[in-house]
């Protein structure tokens, strides 16, 4: 697992209270996990504190698992 | 050096109150999808006589007997509000009216949800230039009566109330800083698309919200703006007793919380049992929990609201 990954999950565990062994790459925030739509934005605000960057909306709504948040993240970063 | 000093507090809600289920039988609702997104249970609504003016002269009334001042001791009265009872006279006319008094002047302030941290700043130049001693600052509102009643996503949110508190000229602080700020370039985010002076349209004149996005700028604009008074005051978040914040939604109030590390506990929460009072719910909160003992004298408070503007501000007080 990349770092990125395991930070992003971290951040997925805390911001929606579930246990760290539900967050797998695949793992729908709002299917999967329970997280209703505030949750879906205080979730993208922590990712841009943490890797600060900024997430536009139209690319925040397209995040919707682990996976799809890592592979924007790397985007931004490489 | 005059400061300006919280001399009273009081504040007026409407008997009749909408509890979750009873909005389950006028919109597609649920109690739970209310309490999980806003942390509402119940909001007051003013009875169909009712105005503005009435809840505001109510919580003038309490906050000025709770000062021990007459009506007449009153110097200026100002209103934040953003439902005025009429579009002229402002509702502060009205309320001096109500009160017996004459002469001294009143107005209207609309910062929507920071109204009020608006009038407490404007009294408080006022205090300070020496222009005037003992200032009523009302936050009044009857947001029911601009609110979209078929629509599930806004009319959950809103209620109607009044608080008030008498700002008083004196040698110790008081009011230690305020911060007020606005950017309009977001005026479509959170608005009642038309009012008296717009152009001809067919648009509602209700309450219209883009909630993820106001939720998002909200708690980035908040912290930031605690971070600003801290700073202009040198103190630490430790040093702060209470946080007082606009009462929007549990989600927001907790989101800066924890932004601040601050514990639930040192902040005053009525969302519940008010919903989003706009300009009324910081005074409306600070009077419940000076009434019940949880403010004490001599400690710090730290108020912050955010609005549609956007507007934005904070007071830090030593109350």
């Amino acid at each position: 697992m990349s770092d990125i990954e395991a930070r992003v999950k971290e951040i997925v565990v805390e911001q929606l209270g579930v246990n760290a062994d539900e967050v797998t790459a695949d793992a729908s925030f709002i299917d999967d996990l329970g997280a209703d739509s505030l949750d879906t934005v205080e979730l993208v605000m922590a990712l841009e504190e943490a890797f600060e960057c900024e997430i536009p909306d139209e690319e925040a709504e397209k995040i919707t698992t682990v996976k799809e948040a890592v592979a924007y993240i790397n985007s931004v970063q490489s | 050096m005059i400061y300006s000093r919280i001399a009273g507090t009081g504040s007026y809600l409407p008997e009749k109150f909408l509890t979750n289920v009873d909005l389950e039988s006028m919109v597609e609702t649920s109690d739970e999808w209310i309490t999980d997104r806003t942390g509402i249970k119940k909001r007051h609504i003013v009875a169909s006589d009712e105005t503005t003016t009435d809840l505001a002269y109510y919580a003038a009334k309490n906050a000025i007997s709770a000062a021990e001042l007459k009506p007449r001791d009153i110097d200026m009265i100002i209103v934040a509000t953003t439902t005025p009872t009429r579009i002229f006279p402002s509702t502060a006319a009205l309320v001096q009216e109500k009160l017996g008094i004459h002469g001294c002047p009143a107005f209207d302030i609309q910062a929507v949800c920071t109204g009020f941290v608006y009038a407490l700043t404007v009294a408080d130049k006022f205090i300070k230039s020496g222009s005037a001693k003992n200032v009523l600052v009302i936050g009044a509102e009857t947001l029911s009566r601009i609110v979209d009643w078929t629509d599930r996503n806004t009319c959950v949110l809103f209620g109607d109330g009044a608080g008030a508190v008498v700002l008083q000229a004196s040698a110790e602080p008081g009011i230690l800083s305020t911060h007020i700020h606005c950017d309009g370039s977001f005026n479509n985010l959170l608005h009642v698309p038309t009012g008296p002076g717009s152009a001809i349209t067919e648009d509602p004149a209700y309450i219209e919200m883009q909630g993820n996005d106001v939720f998002k700028v909200a708690v980035k604009t908040l912290s930031k703006i605690v971070d600003e008074t801290l700073e202009a005051n040198q103190l630490d978040k430790h040093d702060i007793d209470w946080l007082i914040p606009h009462q929007a939604n549990i989600r927001i109030i907790a989101a800066t919380a924890k932004k601040l590390s601050m514990s639930m506990d040192s902040v005053v929460v009525t969302v519940q049992d008010h919903g989003n009072t706009s300009a009324a719910s910081i005074p409306l909160a600070l009077d419940v929990a000076v009434r019940d003992g949880r403010i004490k004298r001599g400690e710090t408070l730290l108020l912050e609201a955010f609005g549609g503007g956007f507007t934005w501000g904070s007071a830090l007080i030593k109350f």
